[in-house]
């Protein structure tokens, strides 16, 4: 098991404004969306959260169903449903369409599956520029960095910062950079051969994608270029497009506080005859790259649940303090924690599952009910047993022995006697952040006995 | 009279005794007969959330045989208290648990006792343990308890619910973020202007005393116990 | 791909079709939709124009239009109020001028479903967009547009839901408006 975490956490700790930065972007978003999920808010907000949870457990215990009904419905409105395997089969699909339609300039909207299968860095070895459109995304992209959170990519990045990248002349504001950003990136919404978006909902009753945003760039990407690529992990089916009514009132109150967000596109194949703009081309790319591995465990097929809302890592006290990249995939947060070790494989990271102090406070804000700290005792147990730690497990099965033996237990009184704990392995790792308790003379048994009690 | 068997646990025994003598105080004054088994040592959760739920279940039948014929038997920590309540169950199929009960709900709910004639002169800040809190749903009981305390003020933190860091092996295997969520917690603290923290789990207290002691800070820490054993 | 999910699933033929929960479609707000709206629409920075009838509506749209480059849709209550669709229309225009389908009181959303008479473009492109709706199409919130339209593909290629103006946070978590869409939205209730 003992493999060191990344050093990342070491420097973001040592960094006050990055730690201010990550503080409290994550503090304001969390407060956002404590507001509109207050009792006289939103009355129905657990009762939501439950249908949430059984529709999602519904839909992925018969995924089987719905994926094929969600074929059909793509068909039969003009559209192409490609069955991804591996991250190289839809890197491949897209790159290969892109090449045979003539296709050099892609606009992308924000898209965590895409981020997944590192579809820029493909797409780019084959000559196509494939740009990002969220601001956010768009700002990391040029500063040749990944996502920071699930829900705002550049979090980690001051003003300064992005005035520089952007190449902006002095005295910049967010408006006037946001300005910037918006007139380049228009030109390329309007000149691009494909446009690729990810989905927050693949409805089975419509064959239908659903984009949840405030920028508008999804909508563009969607809606200019003749082409449409949707790239969704097979997970995020939902059976009917009735369900929106719970999942939407769910997914923007929990991720930014905004009972929804400005913009929800729901997008059914190419554009009918008569309408004056939509895709000529419709496709919707289904991924596994790992996740029938984890639908086929029973007890943490509930990772799949979720719907990338950002909660989690708003309430994190770990990810509000280690920051995004201190986490070794694209997913980071507590639901990184749970989904790393099962699509990468426990022994990757081992360590993962442990950099929690199972404080639960992401179980309790999943919108989707996802029992985190349950599946992190579960990853765990599965390391411990697997990939163990000889030492580590000696250690304990010797804390089960001495528990079990109260007399010996006893003993740990000469330790006390010595008043000090000899500051050896885990215990300099305490000293090195706080002081030890002193440790009293008699332990409660004793005080007891001597006050003759029974 | 209510028989109450008290399960210390194993922090309080070794390193916080005057918290389970201030425990059985004040269970007596509120009228109930305290026994303390002596065959009691651990509930096992270090070697469950560490993983290793075969020792974890070696550790948790010696509980079940030490408290074997108890009514009520009650705790001064949350996380100990939920991990018999919650996750026993996890560990020995279908197993149900019911007499284990921390000792705010146990005065509250119970005996329904929410003065017990505690008087203790501070400005008091109370902080929120995680499975208390999350598992066991209890934060209104001690804020009620300590309400009624004559002389004690109490003023809330701004990150009443934020963890202290602690975490059982957490806070050593990750102790730099460990120590930086606690400091965090302690600059809430500080904005309260209080003198005394309060909380009903011990490994929290020693978290946060132990990061308010490096500071060369006069803050205390008090068990929920202490505060309502004081006159 | 298919034959690993139902391997996952320890199926190993065609299974019957479950039955989902049953949908969730609760209407919680009593109250006026048309006073909601406006609350919940001028709180999201939109700006909110009464017209009693059709004719009205024209005469004020006519105002606002004034000197400025319009792409209009072909709601017929627009007629000749603005360019006719096209790319570079919609790109050049200060003002795209639609229709909206529906709106939801509760979130001061508008409703859009792109059909022969609307597009996707004409809201999306210019820096603002003025709607024209009538009273009577303010629902009561999403479970209202659900239950009268369960399934919007079988009509439009795009349903859209719009609330508010464009807008981002991504630099400092800094509030900027008018991103990729429109800074500005106006709409225009007709039957007032």
């Amino acid at each position: 098991m003992k493999s060191s975490p990344p050093h990342k956490i070491q420097e973001t700790l040592a960094d006050p404004k990055l730690q201010r930065a990550i503080y409290s972007a994550t503090g304001r978003l969390a407060e956002n969306r404590r507001k509109t999920v207050l009792p006289e808010v939103l009355p129905d907000f657990q009762d939501l959260r439950e249908h949430a949870h059984n529709i999602k457990k519904h839909t992925l215990d018969h995924l089987d169903v719905y994926v094929d009904e969600f074929e059909r419905n793509v068909l039969a409105r003009g559209g192409i449903v490609i069955w991804a395997n591996t991250a190289a089969e839809a890197c491949a699909f897209i790159g290969n369409l892109c090449r045979e339609r003539g296709v050099k300039l892609v606009v992308k909207s924000k898209s965590m599956t895409s981020e997944e299968i590192h579809l820029n860095k493909y797409l780019e070895k084959d000559g196509i520029e494939a740009v990002e459109t969220d601001l956010g995304e768009y700002i990391i992209q040029l500063t040749g960095e990944t996502p920071y959170h699930i829900v705002a990519p550049a979090l980690h990045k001051t003003l300064e910062q992005v005035a520089d990248v952007l190449h902006a002349p002095p005295g910049a504001t967010a408006e006037s950079l946001t300005a910037m950003a918006r007139a380049t990136l228009r030109e390329k919404f309007l000149a691009a051969g494909v446009g690729i978006t990810g989905a927050n909902f693949l409805v089975a009753d419509s064959g239908a994608v659903v984009l949840v945003e405030n920028e508008g760039n999804a909508r563009l990407s969607s809606s200019a270029p003749r082409i449409h690529i949707a790239l969704a992990g097979i997970e995020k089916l939902i059976p009917r497009a009735q369900d929106l009514a719970v999942f939407l009132k769910l997914l923007g109150r929990s991720g930014t506080g905004q009972p929804l967000t400005v913009y929800t596109s729901y997008l059914a194949g190419t554009r009918k005859p008569g309408e004056p703009d939509g895709p000529d081309e419709f496709y919707v790319v289904l991924l596994d790259n790992g996740r029938t591995k984890i639908l086929a465990d029973a007890k943490k097929r509930q990772s799949l649940f979720c719907i990338r809302c950002g909660a989690c890592l708003n309430h994190c006290p770990v990810y509000r303090k280690i920051g995004g990249y201190s986490y070794p995939w694209v997913y980071s947060g507590p639901i990184g924690k749970i989904l790393t070790p099962q699509f990468m494989g426990r022994e990757h990271d081992p360590w993962l599952p442990f950099a929690s102090s199972l404080c639960g406070a992401c179980g309790e804000v999943c919108p989707v009910k996802i029992e985190i700290p349950k599946i992190l005792l579960e990853l765990r147990q599965e390391i411990a047993e697997k990939e163990g730690d000889r030492a580590e497990h000696l250690a304990f099965r010797m804390f089960s022995w001495v528990m079990r033996h109260p007399h010996v237990y006893e003993q740990f009184r000469w330790v006390r006697k010595m008043g000090k704990m000899p500051a050896a392995g885990p215990l300099k790792a305490w000293l090195s952040q706080r002081d030890l308790p002193n440790l009293p003379q008699k332990s409660f048994r004793e005080l007891w006995r001597e006050r003759g009690r029974s | 009279m209510p028989r109450v068997s008290l399960f210390v646990t194993c922090v309080v025994d070794q390193v916080f005794p005057r918290v389970g003598m201030a425990m059985a105080e004040v269970l007596e004054r509120a009228g109930c007969e305290v026994e303390f088994r002596d065959e009691q040592t651990c509930c096992g959760q270090p070697a469950f959330n560490s993983g290793y739920r075969g020792e974890a279940r070696d550790v948790a039948r010696h509980f079940l045989k030490v408290f074997e014929g108890a009514e009520y038997i009650v705790v001064p920590s949350g996380s100990c208290t939920s991990m018999i309540d919650h996750h026993y169950a996890d560990l020995f199929e279908g197993h149900q648990e019911t007499r284990v009960w921390e000792f705010s709900r146990f005065l509250v709910d119970v005996l329904k006792v929410e003065d017990v004639g505690a008087k203790l002169d501070v400005l008091a800040t109370y902080h929120d343990s995680c499975h208390a809190l999350r598992e066991l749903k209890i934060k209104d009981a001690p804020r009620r308890l300590l309400r009624n305390v004559r002389g004690l003020r109490l003023a809330e933190m701004d990150a009443a619910e934020e963890c202290c860091g602690f975490g059982g092996t957490f806070s050593v295997k990750f102790a730099d973020v460990s120590g930086a969520m606690a400091r965090t917690k302690i600059d809430s603290i500080l904005r309260t202007g209080a003198d005394t923290v309060v909380s009903i789990d011990s490994s929290c207290l020693m978290q946060l005393q132990g990061v308010l002691s490096r500071a060369g800070s006069n803050i205390r820490t008090m068990h929920l116990a202490e505060v309502l054993a004081s006159r | 791909m298919f034959s690993s999910i139902r391997q996952a699933l320890g199926r190993s033929a065609a299974a019957p079709a479950p039955n989902p929960p049953a949908a969730r479609l609760i209407n919680t707000f009593s109250g006026d939709p048309v006073a909601k709206f406006s609350e919940a629409f001028t709180a999201l920075n939109g700006k909110l124009v009464l017209a009693a009838d059709p004719a009205e509506a024209r005469s004020k749209l006519e105002t606002m239009l004034a000197g400025k480059r319009v792409v209009a849709s072909r709601a017929p209550i627009l007629g000749g109020l603005g360019e006719e669709y096209s790319r570079e229309a919609c790109a050049a225009a200060d003002i795209g001028l639609t229709s909206a389908d529906f709106a939801l009181a509760d979130t001061g959303t508008l409703v859009f479903l792109s059909e022969s008479k609307e597009s996707r473009l004409i809201s999306l492109l210019p820096p603002c967009h003025i709607a024209v709706i009538q009273r009577q199409r303010i629902l009561t919130g999403l479970d209202e547009l659900l239950s009268r339209i369960p399934n919007p593909s079988v009509q439009s290629s795009a349903m859209v839901l719009v609330t508010g103006p464009s807008r981002t946070a991504d630099i400092e978590m800094r509030l900027v408006r008018g991103v990729h869409g429109p800074g500005e939205i106006v709409v225009m209730v007709v039957g007032m």
